[in-house]
């Protein structure tokens, strides 16, 4: 499934990397230790997080997610979307805390096409 | 004397410590470079873990550290050489879950007392030596195919 058809189906504003949404998702990962992504997440996938420093950039950039879901309504800093927007990753912003919008995700991706 | 390089191939990195702002910069481009270099993507991705713990534990405790990348027939191997405190019980900093992080590590996300875990399970060979007062040395071999 696309990022862009996940963006749609929750409602996710995009904070940036608007032109690297046809992505396929191929899973997710939901967490915020750095070390529990790095070592546990999968590349294809995206991650939904509460971090909302550059850092995860990096993170998500190593293990070649294809997008950053923060939850909460948290915003991505400044240098954040910097960074974000010249490695090509999406970061998107939800509303809903991480239980929530995991299930939701884990859902679209599951569901019987 | 000419001497040669044995190795296919090897580069060094010094990552800065302290700065938060730049952590992944080393890993980031070792990544590029086994990428570059034909390197299988799982093993690409083995290296990006490895180095990417390792530069954010020289990052977090120690002011600089050098990093020796080769790569030969069979093996990749990133060797992390930092100047930090050094760790008193190896054993202990080896245990998941065990971390000295201050509280502004950890608020990012580091700190965990997961980073030598994740070292150790993606490397094929891991290697780590320290001297409190002198400083941490890693050793991390990925065997490619």
């Amino acid at each position: 499934m696309k990022i862009e058809k996940i963006v749609q189906a929750l409602g996710l504003e995009v904070k940036c990397g608007k032109n690297y949404l046809d992505k396929d998702v191929t899973g997710g990962y939901t967490g915020d230790l750095l070390s529990d992504v790095m070592g546990n997440s999968r590349e294809g996938y995206i991650w939904i997080t509460r971090q909302v420093h550059q850092n995860i950039v990096a993170v998500a950039s190593l293990k070649e997610h294809v997008g950053i879901i923060l939850i909460n309504s948290c915003q991505p800093t400044a240098d954040t979307l910097e960074k974000a927007e010249a490695e090509k990753i999406p970061i998107m912003v939800s509303d809903l805390p991480a239980f929530e919008i995991s299930g939701k995700i884990y859902n679209l991706l599951t569901a019987k096409s | 004397m000419v001497e040669t390089n044995p190795n296919l191939y090897s580069n060094s990195f010094n990552i800065e410590g302290g700065n938060f702002n730049s952590a992944g910069i080393v890993s980031t481009n070792i990544k590029s470079i086994l990428k570059k270099l034909g390197i299988p993507n799982d093993i690409v991705r083995k290296a990006a873990i490895v180095s990417y713990e390792a530069e954010i534990n020289v990052v977090s405790y120690a002011k600089k550290a050098i990093v020796n990348l080769t790569v030969n027939p069979g093996v990749v191997q990133i060797e992390v050489i930092d100047d930090g405190p050094g760790i008193p019980n190896i054993d202990l900093a080896m245990q998941e879950g065990y971390s000295t992080a201050d509280q502004r590590i950890r608020e990012m996300g580091f700190g965990a007392g997961m980073g030598l875990c994740n070292i150790k399970n993606y490397s094929d060979d891991f290697h780590i030596t320290s001297e409190v007062g002198k400083g941490t040395h890693l050793k991390m071999t990925i065997q490619t195919p």
